[in-house]
């Protein structure tokens, strides 16, 4: 159909440069992944201002904290996934691209989840100690925080492509998204729970890795729809 | 090799407004179309459903007489599409920004450094973006165009922040594409004149 | 076969078919829901262990088996709308939604209500099925907030359907993580291995008062659905002789 000479990129380029240029655009622009984060410790740190110093309390409500608290930060860092491509029409660029729009939305939900999923799974250990979390557990935690934020993610991903660009966009996401992301918190934080009090756990990493992989094989579709349709 | 890009019966309706009705057009290698109008007269519309980012209400855009539809991936692999923004990140350096072009579509990367040259950007290519005046972030727009290989150029409003001498580059670069088989699409509110086949649409 | 569907599919066909469609809907349901009710209260015996407090299922069953319901006729005329561009599937959809969150907040209600005698407290927050019925009400929400958010038309159809299919995958993944988070409740009543456990005369006002709020189910849909193309097709030419017929 077209000219002999013209070679398109492979498929793994086009997921790959989107990844990395995702990642370059945060390395020069660091602020973006701080925010979340800290945000994320600070909310950890009003709990016990708030529920109250008592060590027996702190140990029960930990899991569930740092779970709400992720969910949270997770939540915040989504809604610049699309916009400055949105704003730039970096977006439209990429919609026109001969390479599948599916590739390209699943390579920024990857860098999306190296510069936000990623660190909170790292700086999680830290918080934990504060909440007295016994080593183990806190092996647990960060095993379903790295699973359940890959799916927040993604999961947040369709909810950040169909609220782009729209006004008001940041509460509706966190509207639409927060249900949807009720069985990663349940499954993460009870997981945390049960392994705390010393009861069998695997079922809840079972869960987790199902439904990541179920996410992983779906979101980025409905992201990929969702994007054609906001750029409209 | 020649490529033919023809419409039939196109209407857009946004919201209440109708913006064109049964509006039929064809475009073959070498020949340009125009798009004109005033601001708000529908061109960008147009422009957008060709590529099937806005969805025409009836009607059918065919390349080579297959409808886009149905080769929506390949039918991307020939055009280069430069609209009002420039879909290129303001952070990053107009390097940066052009290898991710690479890795998206066919380009001919080893043009790079002339192309370059050619539109005074050589001295630019390091700085990132924000820094660029608008002119220059228009002539990293031109860049894109010279760098893909597509047939099929399709350009909104040009010629909007340059001065006279970007303007006679614009219209330089687009007679070359033209001369070499290449067809444009141009959607603008001031006369092209340009002495080439062109069919003129007035919206 | 395609015809027809073909025919269905238009606004102005499908405007007169709802007309003649809603008294066959509305009839039969009001009626079943009069038996219902009567029954319901008044034939049915009281319960052994909930005594009179039992009679709320006449309300909450239907209303909870409807929110689930309408949900789903969000995401299939949402994929309709999507996959076939059949512009009458969005009007569907759009005309649902509404029903859907009023049936579930019902169903929240009367659960609650009924959870108060029975539990002692107004919200039990281990009960699995309300806590479902919630967080299908914030799906609801989310739903129409999206729709509401956006101001072409064309477009909040397509951008709501896309997250009603992602909700829809959703709802049975939330249904069973919340059975997971929680196992205290009351097994499910009605339908069991080897029949239903319930007594006949409190099940056939159960049964008549499911049919009969998906009757009037459909009654309300439908006219909705009336409103909902006569809206969206106000530009038209058929709309305008309608209007000037009268």
């Amino acid at each position: 159909m077209t000219v002999g000479n013209v070679t398109t990129p492979g498929l793994i380029a086009g997921l790959l440069g989107t990844a990395q240029r995702d990642l370059l655009l945060v390395w020069k622009r660091p602020g973006d992944v701080l925010n979340p984060l800290f945000f994320f410790a600070m909310v950890c740190t009003l709990f016990p201002l708030a529920v109250g110093p008592s060590v027996e309390q702190l140990e029960f409500a930990g899991p569930g904290v740092l779970w709400v608290a992720a969910l949270l930060a997770m939540l915040l860092s989504l809604n610049s996934l699309f916009l400055s491509d949105f704003e730039d029409g970096s977006l439209e660029q990429l919609l026109l691209s001969p390479q599948p729009l599916v590739l390209l939305a699943l390579g920024k939900t990857f860098a999306h989840w190296l510069t936000s999923g990623l660190p909170l799974v790292i700086l999680s250990p830290l918080l934990a100690v504060a909440f007295r979390m016994p080593g183990e557990t806190i092996g647990v935690l960060m095993a379903t925080l790295a699973l359940g934020t890959i799916s927040l993610s993604l999961l947040g991903s369709v909810g950040a492509a169909l609220t782009v660009g729209l006004h008001r966009g940041t509460a509706l996401l966190s509207l639409l998204t927060l249900p949807l992301a009720m069985p990663v918190l349940i499954f993460g934080a009870r997981t945390v729970s049960l392994a705390a009090s010393g009861d069998l756990y695997s079922m809840g990493i079972y869960a987790l890795a199902a439904y990541a992989v179920g996410a992983l094989s779906l979101a980025p579709f409905a992201t990929a729809a969702a994007l054609r349709i906001s750029n409209e | 090799m020649t490529n033919k890009l023809t419409a039939h019966d196109l209407t857009l309706i946004r919201g209440d407004r109708c913006l064109f009705e049964s509006l039929s057009f064809a475009l073959e290698s070498g020949g340009l179309l125009l798009f004109e109008g005033q601001n708000g007269s529908g061109k960008t519309s147009l422009l957008k459903t060709l590529v099937g980012i806005l969805e025409l209400e009836s009607g059918e855009i065919r390349w080579n007489d297959v409808p886009v539809r149905q080769i929506r991936q390949a039918f991307f692999e020939s055009i280069a599409w430069m609209a009002h923004r420039v879909g290129f990140k303001a952070d990053l350096t107009l390097v940066e920004n052009l290898h991710f072009e690479s890795s998206l579509r066919s380009t001919s990367m080893h043009r790079f450094d002339a192309v370059l040259e050619r539109l005074h950007l050589s001295r630019l290519k390091r700085l990132p973006l924000r820094s660029l005046s608008a002119g220059q972030q228009r002539r990293v727009a031109l860049a894109r165009m010279l760098l893909s290989d597509a047939e099929l150029w399709l350009m909104d409003e040009p010629f909007t922040n340059l001065d006279r001498e970007g303007r006679e580059l614009v219209l330089e670069i687009t007679a070359e594409h033209l001369g070499d088989g290449g067809m444009c699409v141009i959607a603008a509110h001031q006369d092209v004149p340009l002495d080439v086949p062109t069919t003129r649409i007035a919206l | 076969m395609w015809t027809f569907f073909h025919k269905l599919a238009s606004p102005p066909h499908f405007y007169r078919l709802a007309k003649t469609l809603i008294p066959w809907f509305a009839v039969p349901g009001y009626l079943l829901l009069v038996y219902g009710t009567y029954a319901g209260l008044f034939l049915a015996p009281p319960d052994y262990q909930q005594g009179d407090a039992f009679r709320i299922i006449y309300v909450h069953v239907p209303a909870a088996y409807l929110s689930m319901m309408a949900y789903m006729i969000l995401a299939v005329a949402g994929g309709i709308g999507l996959i076939w561009r059949m512009k009458l599937a969005h009007a569907v959809a759009a005309s649902a939604a509404p029903i859907g969150a009023s049936f579930t907040f019902l169903a929240l209600a009367t659960g609650s209500i009924w959870g108060r005698p029975m539990w002692g407290t107004w919200w039990e927050w281990t009960d699995p099925r309300l806590m479902s019925e919630l967080i299908l009400l914030f799906l609801y929400f989310g739903y129409m907030a999206l729709r509401g958010a956006i101001d072409d038309t064309a477009k909040a159809d397509k951008a709501s359907a896309v997250l009603a299919l992602v909700g829809a995958v959703n709802v049975p993944i939330i249904h069973f993580s919340v059975e997971w988070w929680s196992s205290l409740h009351q097994g499910p009543t009605l339908v069991r291995e080897g029949g239903p456990a319930m007594d006949t005369a409190m099940l056939y006002p159960l049964l008549a008062m499911i049919f009969g709020f998906t009757f009037v189910f459909g009654a309300m849909l439908l006219r909705r659905i009336r409103t909902e193309v006569l809206h969206r097709e106000r530009r038209t030419r058929w709309v305008k002789d309608l209007v000037l017929a009268d």
